[in-house]
């Protein structure tokens, strides 16, 4: 094993020589080196952020029509480090009627569930943090700690605005892990396997060339979970200031806006891992470097989608947003999850499995055109019924 | 494996004590001059008026209660997903009438009104 083909197991080799030439009980070798790889994998993900708000605020910038951050550092680069030094010398504000324990918790738990996140992220063939074989069970388990950190940051506020948006995440946020989760487990249907690293490695073929619809609807529902534009109701910075974080300033505020930023990018790596092959492409089993290469160009495409989404379309109003899940996205999950079952142990390692998989996401989604296309229909014609207002003429 | 989730506890420690660096250094780098007038609740310029932890609408909670039915119904999914290609044609079956019958849930809370913003 060279160091240009495998760099980290070359390197990770290399150290736990010389922790056990340190003649150092093998069980803290392990402690050691375990840590060792946390710190990297946590530390990536908290770089990569300050990387990722440049790159949102430079293509967002871009969409509008303008420059965006060019003055420090070329290109604007350092904009963020500057903003870090900006936010940690500002004075903290807790309010005297905050309750102060859930008031400090909810910054500090809204990146903690994102970067827990990265714990099972698998970067290159071997290039895993943790490869737990209920990987996938375990993203929706501590994604869902950031619900619990914007009810958290709302309720104990002690805020009208932060207590309406923590009211909306409860309804939004609660929502969209509905057909989130039931998408999360086609990829696992398809791989037999919860663990993302047996996930990737089953996709020969990427799932969603088995799956598009799935995949369209776990990113859509994703965009809802970290709340963003079109589903930014609890943050809607013109109905209720800025929503749970109302009453935060300086440094915890910056912790929200790290999470949300980081979150987004985590979408699009999950996104690429569940449905796009994660790191699978030409040479990646030979040099892992490459892996990661792939990967993250697939995770950036994601992110580029998501940024796209937030700069083009506008908020939707809540009620649209509820109805949208419910009465669309899980009814539409709940019958791709039954289909895709029933295909899957009918057709499995036949020809024919691939065609009846593609036509069972055609024959969902032209249902749904009906459906869609019966209930216009019906609103058209109930609007017919009132007569048209008076409109007031030139004189 | 249990290598794999000494991993994941030791990342829970570690991703805890990552953002409370920053908190820590705004402590010592921060200034802090509190007033009572900066402490009071921001209510654009206004003074606040009246409880804020109050009973509110109860359509947001309805939602939860139906999202709870579903969520723990993915839960149970999963092993049947994992398992897939040992179990019989009638385990599988068995799966989609379970997922039948919680569309029937669905669908007796949107008959219902639930699924409502009034």
């Amino acid at each position: 094993m060279t160091f240009f083909e495998d760099p980290v197991v070359f390197l990770s080799n290399l150290i736990q020589d010389l922790l056990v030439g340190l003649n150092l009980a093998p069980s803290v070798v392990t402690f050691f080196m375990t840590l060792l790889g946390v710190v990297i994998v946590a530390s990536f993900g908290l770089i990569a952020v300050i990387f990722l708000i440049w790159l949102e605020r430079k293509v967002a910038a871009r969409f509008q029509d303008r420059i965006g951050p060019n003055r420090a550092g070329p290109y604007g680069l350092l904009q963020t480090f500057a903003d870090i030094i900006k936010l940690i010398t500002k004075e903290d504000i807790t309010p005297d009627n905050a309750d102060k324990v859930a008031f400090n918790i909810a910054p500090i738990l809204s990146v903690v569930s994102v970067l827990l996140i990265w714990a099972v992220i698998p970067f290159a063939s071997g290039w895993i943090g943790s490869d737990i074989n209920v990987g996938v069970l375990y993203i929706g388990a501590v994604g869902s700690f950031g619900i619990l950190s914007v009810l958290m940051a709302g309720w104990s506020s002690n805020n009208k605005y932060a207590l309406l948006g923590a009211f909306r995440a409860v309804a939004q946020l609660i929502s969209y892990e509905v057909p989130m989760l039931i998408t999360l487990l086609i990829p696992v249907l398809l791989a037999r396997t919860m663990g993302l690293m047996g996930i990737v490695e089953a996709q020969s073929t990427w799932f969603v060339v088995y799956a598009p619809l799935p995949a369209l609807i776990f990113l859509i529902s994703s965009i809802a979970e970290i709340g963003r534009t079109p589903f930014d109701l609890l943050e809607a910075e013109s109905e209720i200031v800025a929503g749970f974080h109302t009453e935060y300033t300086g440094m915890k505020f910056g912790l929200f806006f790290a999470g949300e930023f980081l979150h987004a990018f985590t979408i699009g790596v999950l996104t690429a891992i569940l449905f796009f092959g994660g790191w699978r492409g030409p040479g990646a089993e030979t040099y892992p470097v490459l892996g990661v290469i792939y990967l993250m160009l697939k995770a950036l495409g994601g992110y580029f989608i998501v940024m796209w989404v937030r700069t083009t379309l506008p908020r939707i109003r809540i009620d649209h947003m509820l109805n949208f899940n419910w009465k669309l996205l899980v009814p539409v999950t709940l019958a791709l999850l039954m289909l895709i079952a029933v295909l899957d142990k009918a057709f499995a390692g036949t020809a024919l499995y691939l065609p009846a998989l593609i036509a069972a996401n055609l024959v969902v989604f032209a249902g749904l055109m009906v459906a869609l296309r019966q209930l216009a229909v019906r609103q058209r014609k109930e609007r017919k019924r009132f007569k048209k207002r008076p409109v007031a003429k030139p004189a | 494996m249990l290598d794999q989730w000494l991993f994941v506890g030791i990342f829970v420690s570690i991703a805890a004590v990552f953002p409370l660096l920053p908190l820590v250094m705004a402590r010592f780098l921060a200034p802090r001059k509190p007033n009572r007038i900066k402490q009071e609740t921001y209510e654009c310029g206004i003074e606040t008026v009246g409880d804020t932890w109050v009973q509110f609408k109860i359509q947001y909670y309805v939602y939860a209660l139906v999202f709870l039915i579903f969520d723990i119904e993915t839960v149970f999914l999963y092993p049947w997903a994992v398992s897939f290609d040992v179990l019989p044609l009638f385990a599988v079956f068995e799966g989609v009438l379970f997922i039948l019958i919680l569309a029937a849930g669905l669908f007796y809370a949107w008959r219902k009104g639930a699924l409502e913003w009034s």
